[in-house]
């Protein structure tokens, strides 16, 4: 290392100490303003509320939650709901970005025109526009339960929401609960509600129209050579794709979808809009509740925070495992 | 969204808030000297409950709540016009006040306990309410214990998510609750059809009756239980001056009302005799300087804002769309249960 190089590495090393004692001191005073501002104002602190009754509903859930339980578990059942809608909009949009980016290849003009039209028409406008307008039109579109429509045997549509018959494990054995009318309602089976329907139907669109750009691009930076050369060893189509042009292409697709995912996980918090209970809806309800506004955000942050570097962490290790096969 | 990012920057006020330095002073008490060096009372506001909280199509504010804030401007300032009002939803308001952003929140917030020990203070009960179920008459449902198994509409942030959860346990109703972030979008979903009833403070249901259906008469409201809530103005906790001072001015509205003080008479009541009138129009001195005012802030409020009984008939009672009848809202002397606190 030259004289001049080493002057400039020493120099940045200071600058950088120097930054980050700054960031140091400004995190340490503003914390000691918050917990002074919040003692002056008689706001409690602290995370004891947790263990206390929460007593408001949560509208529709996948774990159990009745309001007498604490807000630890109201917490943890919205983080369910979170969990549900974004596995559910990662997988679809997922299996909707292939058949799209395939569409928009082909050489078919309806196929492609139609695609290019959806892509562009869905991303240029925005997500909570979209989610207002597919709740708003199933919600006013659909019939009232008194008029509801039944496509099949036990299947109702209404603007309740869609009524499945489904298993349900009941005195040891499993039965099919089928929808029966109630006075205001239908009772047992399998509900889907129509805020649940609008927040994955207007995600999945959403994040489908990213995705199929995402998988097309990946698929035509394979070089043309390779289709070529695997058409000249005979390859059928099929094969040639899933054995030769998808694991290249993964690796041009992988790191952008993975962060693709990690917006549908953030994108979810958008739920609230349309009455679907998230964990940031039920954080805020919290909030609300309690005046705790600090620790339900601290919460919030922390678990998306976690939610998203597990998802990278998986994705990352995925994506070194296809770029380390370079033959 | 908005909660959200309220709540962030509510963390932010509470982070920075040691950072400007004449600020403590104003936000650690001292609201008075605040709003008089500033020229204008902040006060909390709904903006969209007719009657309570809403501006005009010219844009003037008005209802129950606002001339409260009116009444608090016209006793420190002189003039009830000296307000500015900033709308904030059920989940903002509580911690706009605590921050500082607002000086005094008469939004329909229920007086509860819980909210009392956590940062504010309750001062008087400007409307005694009770919260309700609105549904369409068609459904045949006449009370609570009618709606077995419906969905009910509600919108988060307020008391009323506590009380429909109780409701539907007390009478093993299996209510299902359809929850939303905004009163709109609540509203909205009830008359889409998507809820059979909508859940929450009658006053506001009232409101909701006239001013959102095309034929109020085929929606009927009814109590979902039999607790009377205390929609009640909150100034934040650490400034007792400030405290007497909103608690005073809603008093002198009832007193007003006791004595018979009106806007029309009371500038020829100002030359009475009547010891209790002459303390009250400052005639007799002593209350104003104790409170840090004028002594004629009463007499201000009533010759501009007019007493409990004209601002209730004017925004919500006979007088107005909404016509909620007085109820529990007259003056004890009356039958009702507001109680008028002596000046002397």
């Amino acid at each position: 290392m030259s004289r001049s190089s080493r002057r400039y590495f020493a120099r940045s090393f200071v600058l950088q100490l120097v930054a980050l004692a700054a960031v140091i001191a400004l995190v340490i005073w503003l914390a000691t303003n918050a917990v002074h501002n919040l003692a002056s104002r008689g706001i409690a602190t602290g995370f004891d509320f947790l263990d206390r009754a929460a007593r408001f509903p949560i509208s529709e859930s996948l774990l159990p939650y009745t309001p007498s339980d604490s807000f630890a578990w109201a917490l943890a059942v919205g983080l369910g709901n979170t969990i549900l809608l974004s596995m559910l909009v990662a997988i679809l949009s997922t299996a909707f970005g292939v058949l799209l980016a395939q569409a928009r290849r082909s050489h078919n003009p309806l196929a492609s025109g139609l695609t290019a039209i959806f892509v562009e028409s869905v991303r240029n406008t925005p997500l909570i526009v979209q989610l207002l307008f597919f709740y708003s039109a199933l919600i006013f579109s659909l019939p009232g339960p008194h008029a509801a429509l039944n496509p099949a045997p036990g299947v109702f549509l209404t603007n309740r929401g869609l009524y499945l018959p489904w298993p349900m494990f009941d005195h040891g054995r499993w039965l099919l609960s089928s929808p029966i009318t109630g006075h205001f309602n239908f009772e047992g089976g399998l509900v889907l509600s129509p805020e649940f329907v609008a927040i994955v139907v207007g995600l999945t669109l959403y994040s489908t129209s990213y995705a199929a750009e995402i998988i097309r691009s990946g698929i035509e930076a394979v070089p043309l050579g390779q289709w070529e050369a695997a058409r000249a060893l005979g390859l059928p189509e099929r094969r040639l794709f899933r054995l030769v042009i998808m694991p290249q292409a993964l690796r041009v697709i992988v790191p952008p979808m993975t962060s693709q995912y990690i917006n549908i996980v953030k994108n979810s918090t958008l739920a609230l809009v349309v009455g679907y209970p998230d964990i940031s809806f039920v954080t805020a309800t919290t909030i609300n509740q309690t005046g705790q506004a600090i620790e339900g955000v601290a919460i919030l942050v922390l678990i998306f925070l976690v939610i998203n570097f597990a998802a990278s962490a998986v994705l990352n290790a995925f994506n070194r495992r296809l770029a380390s096969r370079v033959r | 969204m908005a909660r959200l990012f309220l709540a962030s920057t509510a963390i932010l006020a509470l982070l920075g808030g040691c950072s400007q330095a004449p600020a403590p002073a104003a936000r650690f008490g001292g609201t008075l000297e605040a709003v008089r060096m500033r020229g204008y009372v902040r006060c909390g506001a709904s903006g969209n409950t007719v009657g309570f909280s809403t501006p005009d199509d010219k844009g003037y504010w008005g209802g129950l709540d606002v001339d409260t804030c009116r009444a608090i401007a016209a006793a420190v300032l002189g003039d009830k016009d000296k307000v500015r009002f900033v709308p904030l939803n059920g989940q903002q308001r509580l911690t706009a006040l605590q921050t500082g952003e607002i000086d005094v929140l008469p939004r329909a917030t229920t007086w509860t306990l819980a909210r009392d020990a956590n940062g504010i203070n309750f001062t008087v009960p400007n409307f005694f309410d009770y919260t309700g179920f609105m549904v369409r008459k068609a459904s045949g449902a006449v009370r609570a214990q009618d709606l077995k198994g419906a969905s009910v509409c509600i919108q988060t942030g307020s008391v009323t998510e506590v009380t429909f959860a109780n409701v539907s346990r007390r009478y093993a109703l299996n209510l299902h609750p359809v929850v939303f972030d905004t009163t709109q979008a609540s509203r909205q979903a009830f008359f889409s059809g998507r809820c059979d009833a909508l859940i929450t403070d009658a006053s506001a249901l009232a409101s909701v009756k006239v001013t959102m259906t095309t034929n109020p008469d085929d929606y009927r409201i009814f109590p979902a239980d039999d607790v009377i809530t205390a929609l009640t103005p909150a100034v934040r906790h650490g400034d007792d001056r400030w405290f007497d001072i909103v608690k005073a001015s809603i008093d002198a509205m009832l007193m007003g009302e006791q004595l018979g003080l009106t806007r029309q008479n009371i500038d020829e009541q100002r030359s009475s005799g009547n010891p209790d009138i002459r303390s009250f129009v400052g005639k007799e001195p002593g209350v104003g300087a104790a409170l840090g005012l004028h002594e004629d802030w009463a007499y201000q409020i009533i010759r501009q804002v007019g007493n409990y009984g004209e601002l209730y008939e004017g925004n919500v009672g006979s007088a107005s769309k909404l016509k909620i009848p007085r109820g529990l809202n007259r003056l004890q002397r009356d039958g009702g249960i507001m109680v008028p606190i002596p000046f002397n």
